[in-house]
């Protein structure tokens, strides 16, 4: 089983998503950075010719640059603090268990054992983020270590694990952070225009184009960005859950955590809107199962549950898929 | 002249990469048996903790326990590779039994410390399990490069052996199931 050069193909893949989606990033913000400047008159256009100082774009550019830096590097821990996760440390057995979960998936996927946290919350949800496997984080909620047993655990272990080997946790890190930084922005234009609106002039009427154009990205903007989100998360789904059958060398173990997952319905309680996409089940839906058409499909960050259950079953169904390479020599 | 200039160069440049591609496939399965070689020590020293563990409980699989502890005194002082990986599987297989057959004592389930052993002996045979693939797959990279026309050349020059493959035991083919339902169900 080519299992490594896969591996890597992804993590090229992924490589380039991050410098596509770090540069959409910085276009977007130019753009929105443009109609400010019309709006604020620091750029005119009359008579075929361009006037004044993109003043705006400048200051768009230095943010989008210094907030890509920002989340590079030290987008693992913001993450982290907004879903209120803790370092997880060996302090009852049931965390020395999960702990000890890590370091064997670590071996199994040959990785470095990356950091584990802890979210105390009863939903049981996981997810891995980082910007490579030298610095990636492994963080599960408490009703996910209540709920599991050890063989279950290692199935959910094994899927972050391989998000982490082929470099999903950078890209959909780069998103959740970058996202983040959008809606905040759109947030902030929404309420300038409609503060400045107050005062219009009457001359200024080329610019009330512009203005059109910087409600319609600020409404946008976030739409957007979500449904990059959405569209990057699902097909990477199904290639972890592949993973972690590989990992873990039995579809059983993630097949019944998924089960378990499924007969639980509590959504997690707070800070995951713009973190959605990381977990290993859709951490808004009131019922992880759910389904509804199309149209909700599209705007979903996660494959429905029963269909990643129904390609776990069928991969115990055919068992010269389920017993890869363990017994190769 | 110049085109045998040419051709030694090629065949320089050749020998350099195919020797250094010897050096680290050889190197990854070094690195691979120091892995194994952590988990399996650190199996030897649970071993006599194990046994301290069950001595309370006189018909608790004794045979089973002594085979383990015999294995393991073989293991220390085998005097190579592959009969230390022998005595090593004889470990593992009997880890197995010994594991699953806990379960029946309700005894030692009540006892904290014991439970405690239990999870440290299964992430142990895990991790065997798990880094004896990578060691492996270090192995069949190795020799496939050793054997393979033109590296063969290579190899024999410069007395690069293949590995020795870690296998399992027959018994042990499928990872042992060690979960003991630590998990108290709702």
């Amino acid at each position: 089983m080519p299992a490594g050069s896969d591996f890597r193909a992804l993590e090229r893949q992924n490589r380039r998503d991050t410098v596509v989606l770090v540069g959409a990033f910085i276009i977007v913000f130019l753009l929105i950075g443009a109609a400010f400047d019309f709006f604020a008159g620091t750029l005119r256009f009359q008579q075929g010719h361009l006037y004044g100082a993109p003043i705006f774009m400048g200051l768009a550019l230095i943010f989008a640059l210094v907030q890509s830096t920002v989340s590079y590097f030290g987008g693992a821990p913001l993450i982290l603090r907004s879903v209120h996760g803790q370092p997880l440390t060996p302090d009852t057995p049931k965390h020395q268990m999960v702990l000890n979960v890590i370091q064997e998936m670590a071996v199994a996927a040959r990785l470095p054992v990356p950091k584990a946290y802890f979210i105390p919350d009863s939903a049981p949800n996981a997810f891995a983020t980082g910007r490579n496997p030298e610095h990636s984080v492994i963080c599960v909620t408490q009703g996910l270590i209540d709920n599991m047993d050890r063989e279950e655990l290692q199935g959910v272990i094994g899927h972050e694990m391989s998000h982490i080997a082929d470099y999903d946790i950078r890209t959909m890190m780069m998103v959740a952070v970058l996202v983040g930084g959008i809606a905040m922005l759109s947030d902030f234009m929404i309420r300038a225009s409609f503060f400045s609106s107050m005062d219009r002039d009457s001359d200024r009427r080329d610019n009330g184009i512009a203005a059109i154009v910087m409600i319609v990205l600020a409404v946008l903007a976030p739409m957007l960005s979500q449904l990059i989100a959405m569209a990057v998360s699902r097909e990477r789904e199904y290639l972890a859950d592949a993973s972690a059958v590989e990992f873990t060398r039995n579809p059983r173990a993630l097949l019944r955590a998924l089960q378990r997952i499924a007969e639980t319905e509590s959504p997690l309680k707070e800070g995951v809107r713009g973190t959605a996409h990381l977990f290993i089940v859709n951490p808004l839906a009131a019922n992880a199962d759910d389904e509804g058409g199309f149209f909700a499909n599209l705007f979903s960050t996660h494959p429905p549950l029963r269909k990643r259950i129904e390609r776990l079953q069928a991969m115990l169904g055919a068992p010269t898929a389920a017993t890869p390479a363990s017994d190769r020599a | 002249m110049t085109i045998l200039l040419i051709v030694i160069g090629a065949l320089a440049v050749f020998v350099i990469a195919a020797y250094n591609s010897l050096v680290s496939a050889k190197n990854q399965v070094d690195n691979s048996w120091r892995q194994i070689d952590v988990q399996l020590k650190r199996r030897h020293d649970l071993i006599p903790n194990l046994v301290e563990a069950v001595k309370g409980y006189m018909n608790f699989e004794r045979d089973t326990l002594t085979q383990v502890v015999e294995a393991r005194s073989r293991a220390v002082s085998a005097p190579d590779q592959a009969s230390r990986m022998a005595a090593e599987n004889q470990i593992t297989a009997g880890m197995g039994k010994l594991l699953a057959v806990m379960e029946n004592y309700p005894q030692l389930k009540s006892d904290q410390s014991v439970m405690q052993l239990q999870e440290e002996l299964t992430t142990t045979e895990n991790q065997i399990a798990f880094s004896r693939q990578a060691y492996n797959d270090a192995v069949l990279s190795l020799n496939t490069r050793t054997e393979k026309f033109p590296g063969n050349i290579i190899a024999t020059n410069f007395g690069f052996k293949g590995a020795e493959y870690f296998k399992a035991a027959p018994e042990d083919q499928a990872v042992p199931k060690v979960d003991l339902g630590l998990t108290p169900r709702a």
